[in-house]
């Protein structure tokens, strides 16, 4: 493995250079199968056909490896593997199991392309062919990047058809009938005599024979579950009942609760401690200087109330982290690092000639920015950790399951095969859950009481405190029009690296090379303007920051259709009308069609105090178009309608899709309007809700939905109905008001109901 | 300490002063009720306390003055489910779901006193109820199916 990674390591992404160089992977390496985790631990009379289908006398399991954090994956990752299996999912058992490398994700990587997601070339596919290589060298058993669908649709649906055949071949054996005489039906083999065999009763028989690989897919319009408008999440009813268990709520015969404060500058030390009003507070068991992840102090008590309780009386005195104490030092170095030759990271769009066309004529100018951001999913972090001389146990919710397990393991000394991982259903993420900060603590505090299992949870002011949030950045722009259209367009943008960073915090290993998240939504949008530029620069490390909803597109999406309205408004074109015109991807282009034709867009003006705006943006793969309409009312802006339009390629869960982009849209617009860290002391300001509110049902619009299906493949919608929010409402309120907004939350510049 | 949650009495040893929800929680091992901001500013640990919501992270359990809580856990009857959980299943309104319970307690109390309720009428009563995943416009529409279904009861 050592060599492995240190050729991973030496081509890992993203720039194009280390692509274009030549990935050296031995085909040994790439194609060597991973074995079977399941059969590690196999009962006797029990099957493991594939690592996602377990049959034995109690039940069909289904193995869905992919995180839930609300998207719905557990769901569709069981209806993947039914519709081959021929099993009712709800008649299954469902576990996302223990994680492997033999549940990586192929697809987490591609958004890391560096060649645009509209371009189909030869080229663009073994790029992204290679990308789908190196997260099975680093047993990235990952959910993120709105890549579980992508990745799992093959997998898991060849996954079903191998136990299928496998369980009609075990039948045939029985039965003398040849295996292509057998049907399956609802859980049972049919023989041609129309006896039924239950699945559960040739566990026995299909443990002994081969798997049958050789398996053919069934044409979708044979489909039973996949793309039924009708298809409901299965774990609806739990969550409206009360049944579902979040890692939050599961308990122990013995359990004690914890929790910690810790250092609000993030990698700052713990300088000294005062707990003594907190030691005989009620409930109170006992106080742990917690040097694992962040530096702080915690407390073990019998309900976690107590725990909050004392945590809030213990003084400490904190030491200062690596980067600066506010939000105006941290935004001066990011202006500092724009167009400065030191900061550049990269450019990969640099079309026509930007530096002659703006040397002459009338120059536009912006500038921009967006803050930093709480994830903020209503379920705080936690974590149940037991610790005993032979192992670990570990039940949370997360996106990244066997790096806790590898971090774990060499915190507290042991063999990280000792150390077990039980990944919870997630209330909410928004990729809060790719960190592992309160797991490192909540381990090192179960590790002072062996053989007891902790919950550990952090109140929701240490959760947004110690938050690593959406890098926060700048850009400036600078545009020409002519005769009536788009000319030039060139953008830089500034902001710290986040995947380099965040790599590093997991793993240890730096990412070396550009930083694609600079840009990412912007230089990769699928149009043809004469002259047209995005750099990104790199400002320094400052606040430690992650993967927020959408990533590098949050901010670039907004920044990018932004500005490209104000050049279309100046230019004296439709908004609509010139986004086709400058469109240079068919399915990109039906998108905008398909939204004009939805919105009845006839122009940005609606009236006096009315207006609508449209946005568009290319990502994960998936055109998504927007058109939101306000109005400029006494009481400030109201959002009447929104309309979104996205291109998937293929619907699997067409009322689950919607929800998705209608989240989507409605998380970005909560955090366009009200939403933001500022630093002060190293710590962000806002530390709950009241501060960091959100968007509420009274200020909701009516939204229309409606999703195409001309894309190639499949992809993931989780994320893409993010990025065109922010900028579809500004386009919006200038439409309606003149007023243009550069800088998000907007309701630093102007008011909402 | 003695309470009544869902129809059964407790016996709980803790401070007068300790919020309704983790006495639930983490005493009763009652875990429909969520932790989300502890200041009232979600509404995921809502429940019933003799038929209305309350924000269960905001009442000391010593404040209970014998009044009986419902919890999500209690809402449905053993005929079935509540109409608001049934329109909430029908409407495929919950994401991850953490706050739905609280949603749920939250609109089940308010068809009580409003049968008939307006879209603003929902939006006001609906509104200090924090959904991050955005399910708001499913809320609103299952609100309107439960009020139907109860209607026709």
């Amino acid at each position: 493995m050592a060599s492995v990674g240190k050729i991973a390591r030496r081509t890992f992404l993203i720039g194009s250079a280390a692509i274009a160089g030549g990935v050296a992977f031995g085909t040994y390496m790439v194609k060597r199968p991973i074995p079977n985790p399941l059969l590690d631990d196999l009962a006797d009379g029990e099957a493991a056909i594939t690592p996602f289908v377990k049959i034995a006398a109690e039940g069909v399991t289904l193995i869905t490896p992919r995180a839930d954090k609300g998207q719905g994956a557990y769901s569709i990752q069981a209806y993947l593997i039914a519709e081959e299996l021929d099993i009712d999912p709800k008649d299954t058992i469902r576990t996302p199991g223990l994680p492997g490398p033999a549940y990586y994700n192929a697809a987490v990587m591609t958004e890391g392309s560096p060649l645009p997601a509209y371009d189909e070339s030869a080229t663009a596919e073994t790029i992204r062919s290679v990308l789908r290589v190196i997260p099975k060298l680093f047993a990235l058993q990952m959910t993120g990047g709105s890549s579980t669908v992508p990745d799992m649709y093959d997998k898991l649906r060849h996954a079903g058809a191998v136990a299928r055949e496998t369980l009609k071949e075990a039948a045939a054996i029985r039965t003398g009938f040849a295996r292509a005489q057998l049907t399956t039906e609802n859980g049972h083999v049919v023989t041609p005599d129309g006896d039924k065999i239950a699945y559960t009763d040739l566990a026995v028989e299909a443990a002994e024979i081969d798997p049958i690989t050789d398996v053919e897919l069934r044409d979708p319009k044979d489909w039973r579950y996949l793309g039924k408008p009708g298809l409901t999440r299965i774990d609806m009813e739990p969550k409206c009942t009360g049944a579902e268990k979040y890692g939050i709520d599961l308990n122990f015969d013995g359990m004690l609760f914890a929790s910690i404060c810790a250092n609000p500058g993030i990698g700052g030390a713990l300088e000294s401690f005062d707990a003594s009003a907190a030691e005989s507070m009620p409930g109170v068991q006992s106080i742990i200087e917690v040097k694992a992840g962040n530096a702080g102090v915690a407390v073990i008590a019998s309900n976690t109330w107590y725990a909050f309780q004392a945590v809030n009386a213990i003084e400490c005195e904190w030491g200062a982290p690596a980067y600066p104490a506010t939000s105006a030092e941290i935004f001066a170095n990011l202006e500092a690092a724009v167009n400065k030759e030191d900061n550049f990271d990269h450019r990969q769009r640099d079309e026509g000639d930007v530096d002659a066309a703006l040397a002459e004529g009338e120059v536009f100018e912006a500038q921009y920015r967006i803050p930093f951001l709480a994830h903020a999913p209503m379920e705080p972090m936690n974590a149940i950790v037991k610790v005993t001389d032979e192992k670990v146990e570990i039940w949370t919710g997360t996106q990244i399951p066997l790096f806790i397990k590898n971090r774990v393991a060499q915190n507290l000394g042991i063999e990280a095969e000792n150390v077990f991982v039980y990944v919870q259903p997630m209330g909410g993420s928004f990729g809060h859950k790719l960190e592992m900060t309160h797991v490192e603590q909540a381990a090192e505090v179960a590790a002072s009481v062996k053989g007891t299992p902790v919950k550990f949870t952090w109140s929701r002011e240490e959760d947004m405190t110690h938050d690593y949030p959406r890098p926060a950045s700048v850009m400036h722009a600078r545009g020409k029009i002519k005769d009536g259209k788009v000319d030039t367009f060139d953008v830089s943008v500034s902001q710290s690296a986040m995947a380099p960073g965040w790599f590093g915090r997991l793993t240890g290993i730096g990412i070396p090379g550009p930083d694609a998240t600079i840009t990412t939504g912007s230089w990769d949008q699928p149009f043809a303007i004469p002259n047209y530029r995005v750099t990104g620069y790199r400002a320094p490390d400052m606040v430690p920051v992650s993967s927020w909803r959408s990533v590098g597109a949050s901010g670039n999406g907004f920044y990018h259709d932004t500005f490209l309205d104000e050049l279309i408004h100046k230019a004296g074109a439709d908004p609509m009308e010139e986004r086709l015109r400058l469109c240079l991807h068919e399915q990109s282009r039906k998108v905008l069609e398909e939204v004009a034709e939805l919105s009845g867009w006839d122009g940005p003006s609606m009236g006096e105090d009315k207006g609508r705006g449209v946005a568009f943006c290319l990502s994960f793969g998936v055109p998504t178009a927007q058109v939101i309409e306000v109005t400029n009312t006494d009481r400030g802006i109201r959002i009447d309608k929104a309309f979104i339009v996205a291109d998937v390629g293929r619907v699997l869960d067409p009322m689950n899709a919607e929800a998705q982009l209608t989240g989507g849209m409605i998380y970005a617009l909560s955090h366009a309007i009200n939403s933001e860290l500022t630093y002060e002391n190293y710590g962000p300001v806002q530390n709950n809700y009241h501060a960091y509110e959100g968007l509420r049902l009274y200020q909701t619009p009516q939204i229309e939905v409606r999703i195409l299906e001309n894309m190639s493949g499949i992809r993931g919608v989780g994320e893409p109905g993010v990025p065109p929010a922010a900028p579809a409402l500004g386009n919006a309120i200038f439409a309606a008001t003149g007023q243009r907004i550069r800088e998000m939350p907007f309701n630093k510049h102007i008011d909402f109901i | 300490m003695r309470l009544t949650v869902n129809g059964t009495e407790h016996e709980v040893d803790v401070t007068s002063d300790m919020p309704l929800l983790w006495v639930l929680r983490d005493e009763l091992n009652i875990t429909g009720p969520k932790y989300g901001c502890g200041i009232a500013q979600c509404g995921a640990c809502t429940v019933h306390v003799d038929g209305f919501a309350v924000r269960s992270c905001q009442l000391a359990v010593g404040d209970l003055a014998g009044g009986h809580v419902t919890t999500i856990e209690g809402l449905a009857s053993p005929e079935g489910l509540h109409a608001v959980q049934e329109a909430w299943i029908e409407h495929q309104v919950a994401q991850c779901g953490y706050c739905q319970s609280g949603q749920i307690m939250q609109a089940a109390s308010f068809l009580e006193t409003n049968p008939e309720p307006t879209d603003e009428d929902i939006d006001a009563a609906m509104s200090a109820n924090l959904c991050r995943c955005g399910t708001y416009p499913r809320i609103r529409a299952a609100v309107h199916a439960a009020a139907k279904k109860l209607q026709e009861a």
